[in-house]
């Protein structure tokens, strides 16, 4: 079947399979490798990706339910000449992440999270970011880069 | 991690969704928010050859104030129903709920009226659709039925929607006693599916307890009216000890759920607890 969606602002059609999740046919059909996958079960939320303004596993939603949508992945969180977005700045800043493999999903959650609550506490970013796991850095240094981002506005 | 292949519908209306079910009978399913489904097609757990996406069905997507009851569409997000202030004010038990479940990526995708046709054990909103007494309008092929909330959960994984049916709204009534409602809720940590999940809901002029319902989730197969609490806390009045009382007699004569990680006896001792706290929460 024929699939079409908005990505980073660029507008995408392919022919896919029905059983083609999101994931899939950002990674395989479009060549985002940015969104990951980190597990089989949607706990990990490194797929997380932006739906209609909204945070998603894009690993537990099949691409056929996102005919017509604006996709939002981490390929186009950045400013067109390259200016990170405040909280990949942020990422970088307060070294949040460690081997990069939640990174991604972790950005995009908080993406999400500022726009619902600008000025999170330390306990609402740990709520927000529930559905993101991640094995390296114990969190710590990502609530910090979420706060200095959320100190840039 | 891939779905068995399959047929797929994107349903404009709920009259296109029931036709289409009709012309592919048993073998097809409808996907809602698919944050049970898709994850359950993924594992193979779920193989349907045909599948009615109700992702194009706007409106079955609303959360309205009627005066007497709020309407609930199937297809609102989790976050439709955390987020909504009427939801907030008349009927806080829901949002309490449905702001617990998962994270926030399943609340902006997952529907209520996916999680209640699915009835899983754990699912979180059966306990607050039993105390604020619920009702759920199911839509066939003749036509609309309303169900009350104890007719609605039948058994595990079974609700009052037949297989030619669909779930299309959910009224929670606005009353005063539904408005000084809450859900208290003991987390698995790693899944946040409720381990026990408690639901109350209190009439409490005057001090003492008029009228109240309590409903359960994650604890019995389906989620189901404590009427032991019920009962003994009816009529008396609302202290420390009358609750305490009455909480602990939670899940007498009842089934109760044991688990790999959860036995049966700390399950029904946790019942009691989280009982109690959701019962001082809104009746002292
Ligand atoms: C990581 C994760 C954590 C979760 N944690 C929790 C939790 O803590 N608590 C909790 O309660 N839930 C939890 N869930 C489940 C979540 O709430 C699901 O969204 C919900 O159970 C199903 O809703 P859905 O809209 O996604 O339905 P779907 O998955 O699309 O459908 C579920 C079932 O219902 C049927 N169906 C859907 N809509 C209708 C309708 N209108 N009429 C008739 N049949 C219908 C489908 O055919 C299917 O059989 C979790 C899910 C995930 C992935
Ligand atoms: S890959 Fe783990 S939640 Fe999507
Ligand atoms: S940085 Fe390695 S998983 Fe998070």
């Amino acid at each position: 079947m024929k699939v079409s969606m908005t990505v980073n602002g660029v507008a995408v059609s392919h022919d896919v399979e029905p059983r083609t999740l999101l994931v899939q046919f950002l990674r395989e059909n479009l060549g985002l490798t940015g969104t990951h996958v980190g597990c089989d079960t949607s706990s990990c939320g490194a797929c997380t990706l932006i739906l209609n303004g909204e945070a998603v596993k894009s690993c537990s939603l099949l691409a056929a339910q996102c005919e017509g949508a604006e996709v939002t992945t981490i390929e186009g969180l950045a400013a067109s000449d390259g200016t990170l977005h405040p909280i990949q700045e942020g990422f970088r800043e307060k070294h949040g992440l460690q081997c990069g493999y939640c990174t991604p999903g972790m950005i995009m959650s908080s993406v999400q999270l500022l726009q619902r609550n600008p000025n999170p506490s330390d306990q609402e970013i740990r709520h927000a970011l529930e559905g993101n796991f991640c094995r390296c850095t114990g969190y710590d240094n990502i609530v910090k880069a979420v706060q200095w981002a959320a100190s840039q506005s | 991690m891939v779905p068995v292949a399959f047929e797929y519908h994107r349903a404009g209306s709920v009259a296109e969704a029931l036709s289409l079910m009709a012309q592919h009978g048993e073998d097809a399913k409808i996907l809602a928010g698919g944050h049970s489904m898709v994850p359950a097609m993924k594992l193979r757990l779920s193989t349907p050859t045909t599948v009615i996406d109700l992702g194009g069905v706007s409106d079955l997507k609303h959360i309205t104030d009627k005066g007497d009851h709020i309407a609930i569409g199937a297809m609102a997000t989790h976050w439709m129903v955390e987020s909504s202030d009427v939801i907030s004010a008349k009927a806080p038990a829901l949002r309490d709920a449905a702001a617990s479940i998962g994270d926030v990526q399943v609340r902006n995708r997952g529907t209520i009226g996916g999680a209640m046709a699915h009835s899983d054990p754990a699912a979180d909103y059966p306990g607050p659709i039993l105390a604020l007494d619920a009702s759920m309008v199911i839509q066939g092929p003749s036509g609309q039925r309303v169900v009350s909330a104890t007719d609605y959960f039948v058994a595990l994984w079974e609700t009052a929607v037949q297989p030619d049916e669909l779930l299309v709204e959910i009224r929670v009534p606005t009353t005063p006693m539904n408005a000084n409602s809450c859900y208290e809720k003991f987390a698995q940590p790693a899944s946040r599916y409720p381990y026990v999940g408690c639901a109350v809901a209190v009439d409490k002029s005057g001090g003492t307890c008029s009228d109240v319902r309590v409903g359960f989730s994650g604890v019995g197969h389906v989620g189901f009216r404590d009427s032991n609490v019920e009962g003994a806390l009816k009529g008396q009045a609302l202290s420390a000890a009358s609750i305490k009382a009455a909480a602990d007699t939670a899940t007498n004569g009842v089934d109760v759920l044991s688990d790999w990680s959860v036995s049966e006896d700390y399950r029904r001792a946790m019942s009691r607890v989280y009982a109690r706290r959701a019962l001082t929460k809104v009746g002292l």
